[in-house]
C-alpha cells in the first residue's frame, strides 16, 4: 500500500509539474488565495492572542484562525509548512497525551488550502516512535489530509544550529524539516508534567531537537527557553487544550487523569501562549504559572510576555 | 522433478524466514514458519508440532531437513555454489561417525538437563539461522534501507526511514559470524556433513527415518554398482557397492535421483526388485563396545561441565545490577530452560531494547534476551516479544496481562540525580514512566523531585534510558513480580470552568 502511494505521489509530482507549465495551475492557486476573503471579519480586528472555547477541535481552530488574520497572513503559495504537533508517546487520542489529531489534520487543510506546496509533520518522540505516530491518530489523520509524515528517529535527520541568546544552551541538533521549510507551527497539547511543572508551547520545543537529555543534564526550565530563541520561530503557537492532562502528566496514567475541557490556544506571542493556556489549567488543578519557571525564563530572553493585560487578547466561547 | 520441487520450496521457505529475521519494520507479525522449527517446538513442548514434524519424517523421511530447517537450505546454498567453482565436484560414501553423532547429542541432552542450555543454542540450526540473519544479514539489511532512504528522501518521499545500524551484542555477532563461516566451509568443502555429524536435530530425525515410508530406493536388479548417485550424495550415505543408503543421514534432497542411468533409483514405497538382483551379503556390524564406553564418558564430562562454569559465573554478577528478561519469560530458570537464543524476540523488539547477553546471565544464559535501556526501553503497549517467541521461552501475554509484569524494579540513587546535586528541574524519569512508578513530588525552592513507588513498577526502564545521570536504573527480578495497578482516584471536575485569565 505504501509503496503504492509513493509511486502515486511519484506520479502526481511529475503531473504537478506538467500542470505548472500549461497555466492551470494559475486558476487553482486562485481558487486558494480567494479561500481567506471569504471569510469576513477576518483581516479587520487581528488579536495578539485568541482564546476559544466550547468546540469540536477543528471549529475552534478555524476560529481562531479567522480571528487572527487568516491562515493566508501566515502561509503563502508554494510555501513548504511544517506542523509540528505533540507525538510524544505511544496513546491514544482520547488518553491527551499527544496533540489532537481533528486539530493537527484542520491545520494540515488550512495550510494546504493557503496554497502550501507541501505540509509536514513530525515530532520526535519518546516512546518507540512508530507507535507514537500510528496509536495517535495523526499519522492517519495527516495523510488523510494531504500532508505527509516525516521520521525523526535518526540523529542523521537532524542538524546543528547555534543559539546565540540561549544561556546555557549554546546550540542544539534541529530536525532538518524545521530549518528547511519556509514556515513552520508550533502545535502542542497543554498538560501537567512532573519536572517542567506544565507542557506547552516552550515546552513542545524539546520535540525539534535530537538529543533531550542534554536538556535535562544542563538545566531543563532554562534549556527550554533557551531553544525558543531558535533564529526560525513558530510562526504561530496554538495549543490544544481539548482534552488535559492535570496530573500524572506528561503521559497520564489512565483517563481518570483527563479532563475534557475543549478549548484553544492560539498567539505569535510563546510566552503569553503558555501563560493563557496555564491559566486556564489552574482552574483543574494549582500548578501556578510561576513555578512553570521556563515561561519567565522565555520572558527574560524577550520572548513574549506574561502580562496579558499588556497585549489584545480575544475571547470567544464557542 | 522431486528435486525442483524440493529446491523451489526451499528458496519460499528461506526466503521467508530470512525476511522475518531482518524485517525491523514489522511487516511480518506472524511468524509461522518459526513456530514448525523442531528445536523451539521441542523447548515448548509444542505437542502438535513435534508429532507432526515426526509423522512428516516416518511417511517421507528427513524432509524437514532440506525444506524446512534454514540452516540446512543455507548449507545447499553453499553447496551449490562451490559446485559452480568445481564442475567435477564428487562425494561417495563413508560410513556414519555413529559414536561422535550420539555423542553430542547424549551430551547435549545433559547439558540441557544441567541449566547448560547455551550448548543447545550454539548447534540448534533453527537458532544458529536466526542469530546469522539477525546480527550478520541485517545490519546489510538495514545499511541498503538507509540507502534507499537517503534517496526516496531527495525525491520528497518518506517511504523509507533511516533506522540505525546497530550490533546489539558483540559477543553475538562474533558467534553469529564464526557460525556463519563455519557452516559455509564445511558445506562447501563436504556437503551435509554438519547435519550428520553435530546437529542435534539432524540427529533425532535420523532415528525416525530409517523407517520411513517413502524413500530413496535402490532397485536393486538395476543397479550395476556405477556409484554415479554415491558421487552426488552431498550427505554421503549412499553405498553403491552394497546397494544400500544409510537413511539416518539422506536429508531427501533428491540430487541422485536424476544422475542414475540404469533408472535403478526412485522415491517411494518398498517395491519388488527387478528381476537378476545380485544380492550381497548385509555386513551386520557388531555391538561395539568402545562406543558405550565413549558415551559413557562423555555424559560425565557433560554432567561436570556446566558445574564449572556456574562455579567461575558467581564473581561475575557482582559488578552490575541483576539483569531484567523480558516481560512473559517468567524468570531466569523458565528462560534458560527454554530459549534457544535464536534472536527473533530481539530483533523484533522495535524498541530496541532487547538484546543477546553476554554474560549477564552467567555463561549459561549467553546470547539469550536481556533488557538492556542504553538505547531504548521496554514500550508499555508492545507485546511483540512474547507474540513471536516459538520455543515458549517468552510465553504469550496479552497487553493487561502485561501492564502487571514486573520483570525488574526501579532503584534511585538520590545522591547521584540532578535535581539534588545541580538544584534544576529534570523530570526526565518520570515523564517516561508509564504507571508514574517514578513520580516527582514538590521539594525545595519549588522544584520536584523523584519518589519511587516500587510496587507500581514495570521495570521497563524508561527511567533509566532517559536519566542524564544515571541516578536511577533497573534491578532485575530473577522470578518476575506482579505489579500493582495505579490507584483509580476519582477527579471531580466542575462544569463551570472560564478561561481563567
Amino acid at each position: 500500500m505504501d509503496r503504492r502511494n509513493f509511486l502515486k505521489s511519484l506520479a502526481a509530482a511529475g503531473a504537478a509539474v506538467t500542470i505548472k507549465s500549461s497555466g492551470a495551475m494559475d486558476v487553482m492557486a486562485a481558487t486558494n488565495s480567494a479561500m481567506p476573503e471569504m471569510a469576513p471579519a477576518a483581516a479587520a480586528a487581528s488579536a495578539d492572542l485568541v482564546a476559544v472555547m466550547n468546540g469540536e477541535p477543528a471549529a475552534m481552530l478555524r476560529k481562531a484562525l479567522e480571528t487572527m488574520g487568516g491562515i493566508g497572513q501566515y502561509v503563502k503559495k508554494g510555501n513548504k509548512v511544517v506542523i509540528k504537533p505533540n507525538i510524544g508517546w505511544d496513546r491514544t487520542p482520547e488518553l491527551a497525551a499527544n496533540t489532537n489529531p481533528e486539530l493537527v489534520a484542520e491545520m494540515v487543510k488550512q495550510c494546504l488550502a493557503a496554497g502550501a506546496s507541501e505540509v509536514k509533520v513530525f515530532d520526535h518522540s519518546c516512546d518507540e516512535w512508530t507507535k507514537c505516530y500510528d496509536h495517535s491518530g495523526i499519522q492517519k489523520a495527516v495523510k488523510d489530509a494531504g500532508g505527509t509524515m516525516v521520521p525523526a528517529n535518526e540523529e542523521s535527520y537532524y542538524q546543528e544550529i547555534s543559539l546565540p541568546k540561549g544561556k546555557v544552551l549554546k546550540k542544539a541538533k534541529v530536525h532538518k524539516a524545521i530549518l528547511e521549510c519556509d514556515v513552520w507551527f508550533n502545535m502542542p497539547v497543554l498538560k501537567n508534567h512532573g519536572g517542567a511543572r506544565l507542557t506547552m508551547a516552550m515546552k513542545n520545543h524539546m520535540g525539534i531537537v535530537w538529543d533531550r537529555r542534554a536538556f535535562h543534564s544542563m538545566g531543563l526550565q532554562e534549556c527550554i527557553a533557551d531553544i525558543t530563541t531558535i533564529s526560525k520561530p513558530a510562526a504561530l503557537q496554538i495549543v490544544d487544550a481539548y482534552r488535559i492532562i492535570t496530573s500524572n502528566g506528561p503521559q497520564g496514567r489512565d483517563a481518570k487523569d483527563v479532563v475534557l475541557t475543549k478549548a484553544l490556544f492560539a498567539s505569535k506571542d510563546i510566552v503569553a501562549v503558555d501563560t493563557a493556556a496555564g491559566k486556564f489549567f489552574n482552574q483543574f488543578k494549582s500548578i501556578p504559572v510561576d513555578t512553570v519557571t521556563h515561561i519567565a525564563k522565555g520572558e527574560a530572553l524577550g520572548m513574549g510576555t506574561t502580562d496579558l493585560e499588556s497585549i489584545k487578547v480575544e475571547r470567544i466561547k464557542m | 522433478m522431486l528435486k525442483k520441487i524440493r529446491v523451489a520450496a526451499a528458496i519460499l521457505v528461506l526466503a521467508f524466514l530470512t525476511f522475518c529475521f531482518i524485517d525491523f519494520a514489522g511487516i511480518i507479525t506472524d511468524p509461522l514458519l518459526q513456530k514448525i522449527q523442531f528445536g523451539p517446538a521441542l523447548m515448548s513442548l509444542s505437542i502438535i508440532t513435534l508429532v507432526a514434524l515426526a509423522a512428516l519424517t516416518l511417511l517421507f523421511g528427513r524432509i524437514y531437513c532440506s525444506v524446512i530447517c534454514p540452516l540446512g537450505i543455507l548449507q545447499d546454498v553453499f553447496n551449490w555454489m562451490s559446485k559452480k567453482f568445481n564442475k567435477k565436484k564428487k562425494y561417495g560414501f563413508k560410513p556414519e561417525s555413529k559414536i561422535v553423532r550420539y555423542g553430542i547429542l547424549a551430551a547435549l541432552i545433559i547439558a540441557w538437563i544441567c541449566g547448560f542450555s547455551v550448548m543447545v543454542s550454539l548447534v540448534e540450526p533453527y537458532s544458529a539461522f536466526g542469530r546469522i540473519a539477525t546480527q550478520v544479514l541485517k545490519p546489510l539489511y538495514m545499511l541498503g534501507n538507509n540507502l534507499l532512504a537517503l534517496i526516496s528522501e531527495k525525491t520528497g518521499s518518506y517511504l523509507f526511514y533511516h533506522n540505525a545500524v546497530m550490533i546489539r551484542s558483540m559477543a553475538s555477532f562474533v558467534t553469529a559470524l564464526i557460525t556463519l563461516l563455519l557452516i559455509a566451509v564445511i558445506s562447501f568443502m563436504r556437503g551435509r556433513t554438519w547435519c550428520n555429524v553435530i546437529c542435534p536435530v539432524g540427529t533425532i530425525l535420523g532415528l525416525l527415518s530409517r523407517f520411513s515410508l517413502f524413500k530413496v530406493r535402490i532397485d536393486t536388479g538395476k543397479c550395476n554398482h556405477c556409484t554415479a548417485c554415491s558421487r552426488k550424495c552431498k550427505s554421503y550415505c549412499i553405498d553403491s557397492k552394497n546397494q544400500q543408503i544409510d537413511y539416518s543421514r539422506c536429508v531427501d534432497c533428491f540430487d541422485c535421483l536424476d544422475t542414475c542411468k540404469q533408472k535403478a533409483l526412485y522415491y517411494g514405497l518398498k517395491k519388488e526388485p527387478s528381476p537378476a538382483p545380485v544380492k550381497r551379503p548385509q555386513n551386520d556390524a557388531p555391538v561395539d563396545a568402545s562406543r558405550r564406553d565413549f558415551l559413557k564418558s562423555s555424559l560425565a564430562v557433560a554432567a561436570v561441565a556446566p558445574q564449572v562454569a556456574m562455579a567461575k559465573k558467581s564473581g561475575i554478577a557482582l559488578f552490575q545490577p541483576t539483569p531484567a528478561s523480558p516481560p512473559g519469560s517468567l524468570s531466569h530458570k523458565n528462560l534458560m530452560q527454554h530459549c534457544t537464543a535464536c534472536h527473533l524476540c530481539i530483533s523484533k523488539c522495535p524498541s530496541k531494547v532487547l538484546k543477546p547477553a553476554t554474560m549477564e546471565y552467567g555463561l549459561a544464559g549467553f546470547m539469550q534476551p536481556v533488557m538492556k535501556f542504553d538505547q531504548g526501553f521496554c514500550n508499555y503497549n508492545c507485546t511483540v516479544c512474547s507474540d513471536v517467541c516459538p520455543a515458549g521461552a517468552i510465553k504469550h501475554v496479552t497487553l493487561e496481562e502485561k501492564h502487571q509484569i514486573q520483570p525488574g524494579h526501579v532503584v534511585f540513587r538520590t545522591d547521584v540525580c540532578v535535581v539534588h546535586n545541580k538544584r534544576t528541574s529534570c523530570g526526565a524519569c518520570a515523564a517516561h514512566g508509564p504507571t508514574q512508578a517514578v513520580h516527582m513530588v514538590p521539594w525545595e525552592d519549588g522544584l520536584t523531585h523523584p519518589e519511587i513507588s516500587t510496587e507500581l513498577c514495570l521495570g521497563c526502564g524508561g527511567c533509566e534510558f532517559i536519566c542524564p545521570v544515571h541516578a536511577i536504573y533497573v534491578e532485575g527480578n530473577p522470578e518476575h513480580l506482579v505489579a500493582t495497578l495505579p490507584k483509580q482516584e476519582e477527579t471531580t471536575v466542575s462544569d463551570d470552568f472560564g478561561f481563567g485569565f
